[in-house]
Formats: C-alpha cells, structure tokens, sequence
C-alpha cells in the first residue's frame, strides 16, 4: 500500500486558498488547512465592533473554507512574532505599510515548522503569478523558498505548471498534469474552476487579506509610531486603530471617539487604562486619550469631545474627565465650532 | 469534569484560538464551558466544533454575552 500524503493548506479564507486545497484534495492528498492570526486580519473584527453590521450575517470566513472542503482548520496565533515582520521588513512595503513579501516568507515559514513538527509532506498556497504586484511575481516566489527553508516541498497547484516541478509532483505524489497554469490578474480561471467545484458563496475581500493593506489604517500605524518615537506596537494599540474617530490636535496626544454603541461599549473596555472623557449634560460618546494631556490640553479636549456629543449646538457642554487613577474633574466648555476642528487633526 | 474559559472582550478569532488552545489539552468527553462577548464567537465556535470534531451542547446569549457549552471529541485538533 503506498503511504497517505499529507499536505498543510494556507487558508485565508479567499477563493484562491480554497482552490487550492481543494485541487489537491482532488489528488487523493490529505489536507489540512492552517490560518495565522496577525492581528490585522480583516475578519470579523469591524464587524463584530460596529451595532449597524451586527445584524449582518457574520462567518469566519477561513472556518467557513475549511467546513466546505471539510478540513481540519488549525488557527494559528502569530500575533507576537509577526510584529517584527511589520515593524522591520527586510524586503520594504507594498503601497501601504503591508509588508507582503515578509508575511509570505513568514507565513510559509511557520507552516514548514509545523509540518516537520506534525509529519506532513508538503505546503499548499493559493499563490498566482501575476497576481499581486509584490508578493507574487516569479521572482519574488522564489524569494519565498529561499528564506522561509521550505525548499522544493511548497507546491502552488493554481500556477505550478508555470513553475519548475516541486518535491510532490517529482515524487508522483500529485500528477503535475492536472494541476493548472494561471497567470495574471485575471479572476475568470478561478472563478470557473469555483464552478467546477461546485463552490460558490466564497469571499471576495478587495485588496489584500489585512489592514495593512488599508490606506487609511496604514495612516493611522504611521501617525502612532510617530508620535511615540519608536516603531512599536501592542495588540491592543492595533485593535483600537480600528475603532472610532481619531484626531490629534497636538504631536503629544490623540482623541479616540466612539462613533455609535458598538464603539463605546468596546471603548469601553480600554477605559480604565486611559484618561477619558464623556459629556455630563448631554449624551454623548465615550472618548480615549492615547498620550498625555498638559494642563492647558483638558479644556481643549474637553471642547472637541463635547463638539462631537449631543451638545454641539448648546453654548455649555460638562464634561467629565477621568485620570489613569480615577480621579475625575468636570469641565464647562464651549463646543468647537467646526471650522476650529482642523481638518490635518483627523486621522 | 467541566473547564471554564473566559474569551470575553475578545474579538473574533481570539475565542476561537483560546478554545482551539484549551481543547487540546482536554481529554474526550470532557466539557468546557466559554464566555465571550464577540456576537462572531456564536458562530465560529460551533464552526470550529463541527471542524473539529467536537460537540456544541448548549449557546446561550444573555445580555450581550456568549455561553458556549462544548463536548471535547475523540479525535479533535491535537
Ligand atoms: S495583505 Fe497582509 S496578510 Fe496578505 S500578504 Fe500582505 S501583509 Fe500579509
């Protein structure tokens, strides 16, 4: 009897991922898929913040891969080590701060770790040449074997035939055959090649898999780094760049305003660990200081958040601030007007 | 024996890496019992139980929070 070949899948949760699995999968092959957590990951995470998206239908849309091909899905928490692919990226950025040709070696990187840690044979991706202008040109998918130690054990079932063969298809493992010759930006191959399958309903994330593809997101990394001093970051700083409004009327500090419920109650959560503020006599959001305020900063604060409550209009708006240490102080300011609310505070 | 796992706070897919962490170091038949707050939880963690193996005996939702009852399986991701 020959030996069950395994294979460990990259699942983004986009079509081409999917594609790929399942082509292998095709092959008699045993696929398993992996998903890594970068903390920039589109999925969900807006979503799941904002009230008006929360009656949308939500999904996981790797786990929803991984149900339909009928794989295990092992969801991989990178969050820590991928910091230095952002912070430092040996081969620059895209159009934005996505680092994409780092997070390709990265990515496949930990996959190789974990297939000799679990016995699999091989790695799969979606990859396309042509694609993407910088993680997915013939040279740069080389630049991926090379430093990710994956050798000839990746295989790209979508393009391989454009590629010289690889460790499965040399071994019999695969007939390089019916694997297929994509190139391109196009999307109709995939897309018949869907229908082939039978697969629809799949998920069509414009741009890339992540926020750092985003370019507004990518503004507000910047700014952070910027005004810190130091290209550094935690989970939390990343999650709440995600979150509100954000303006920084001065280099030392920023607001972060919860734009409706679903904001606030996740501000919420962040609060006791930042100075805050709310509106006393009017409704109004719950809004975070991510730096510090001087002295003469608090009425400054205190006059843009109540410029974004229901007290806009009215001549006196309290304010309650709260320090790092609970302390709190009420404010009588009049709201900007919004000619005083620069347009470069807005990030 | 039932575990308790607190993902509250966390945001999709969070809950599901702490209970993918937690289940592998259970035993078959053995129950654990998530709290979340992400509204996602509600449906990828059942999608990760079927994945997997596992079985969803009970999802609760109470004032903005999440119970998830899970039955480890036999052959779930280890
Ligand atoms: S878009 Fe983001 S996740 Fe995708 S390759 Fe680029 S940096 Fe990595």
């Amino acid at each position: 009897m020959t030996q069950q070949r395994k294979a460990l899948a990259l699942i983004s949760g986009g079509l081409d991922s999917m594609l790929a699995a399942r082509v292998v999968m095709e092959q008699g092959i045993h696929v398993e898929g992996v998903n890594f957590y970068t903390g920039f990951c589109v999925e969900g995470h807006t979503h799941a913040i904002r009230k008006r998206d929360r009656d949308k239908p939500k999904r996981n849309n790797a786990l929803w891969v991984a149900e339909q091909l009928g794989i295990k899905l092992h969801i991989i928490d990178v969050t820590e080590p991928y910091k230095r692919v952002v912070i430092n990226p040996k081969h620059g950025y895209g159009a934005n701060l996505n680092p994409c040709l780092d997070c390709k070696c990265f990515m496949v990187g930990r996959a190789v770790e974990w297939i000799e840690a679990h016995g699999f044979d091989f790695i799969v991706t979606g990859e396309v040449i042509g694609q993407r202008p910088m993680s997915q040109r013939r040279d740069t998918m080389q630049v991926v074997v090379r430093e990710s130690g994956v050798g000839d054990r990746l295989l790209r079932p979508l393009c391989a035939k454009n590629l010289p063969p690889t460790l499965p298809e040399r071994e019999g493992w695969v007939d390089r055959e019916r694997l297929y010759d994509f190139s391109g930006r196009s999307r109709k191959p995939q897309m018949a090649l869907a229908e082939r399958f039978g697969l629809s309903d799949y998920a069509q994330p414009a741009g890339g898999c992540c926020f750092l593809t985003d370019e507004a997101y990518s503004r507000r990394l910047a700014d952070l780094w910027e005004a810190r001093g130091e290209r550094e970051y935690e989970l939390d700083d990343i999650m709440l760049l995600k979150v509100g409004r954000h303006l920084r009327p001065r280099p030392h500090f920023k607001l972060i305003i919860g734009r409706e419920e679903g904001e606030n109650n996740f501000l919420e959560g962040y609060r006791r660990r930042f100075v805050h503020l709310r509106t006393v006599s009017h409704p109004g959001p719950l809004t975070l200081i991510d730096g510090e305020l001087g002295p003469q900063d608090r009425e400054l604060a205190a006059r843009i958040v109540a410029r974004f409550s229901g007290g806009r209009e009215a001549a006196e708006v309290e304010v309650q601030l709260v320090d790092r240490e609970g302390t709190e102080q009420r404010l009588r300011v009049a709201p900007m007007s919004v000619d005083e609310v620069k347009r470069e505070w807005y990030l | 024996m039932t575990r308790q796992l607190d993902a509250r706070r966390l945001l999709c897919p969070l809950p599901v890496i702490r209970v993918q962490d937690r289940v592998r170091e259970m035993k078959a038949g053995e129950r654990l019992e998530v709290f979340c707050t992400d509204p996602g939880a509600a449906s990828d963690i059942p999608a990760w139980c079927r994945i997997n193996g596992h079985r969803v005996l009970e999802l609760k939702e109470e004032r903005g929070e999440l119970r998830i009852l899970i039955q480890v399986g036999e052959e779930g991701v280890r």
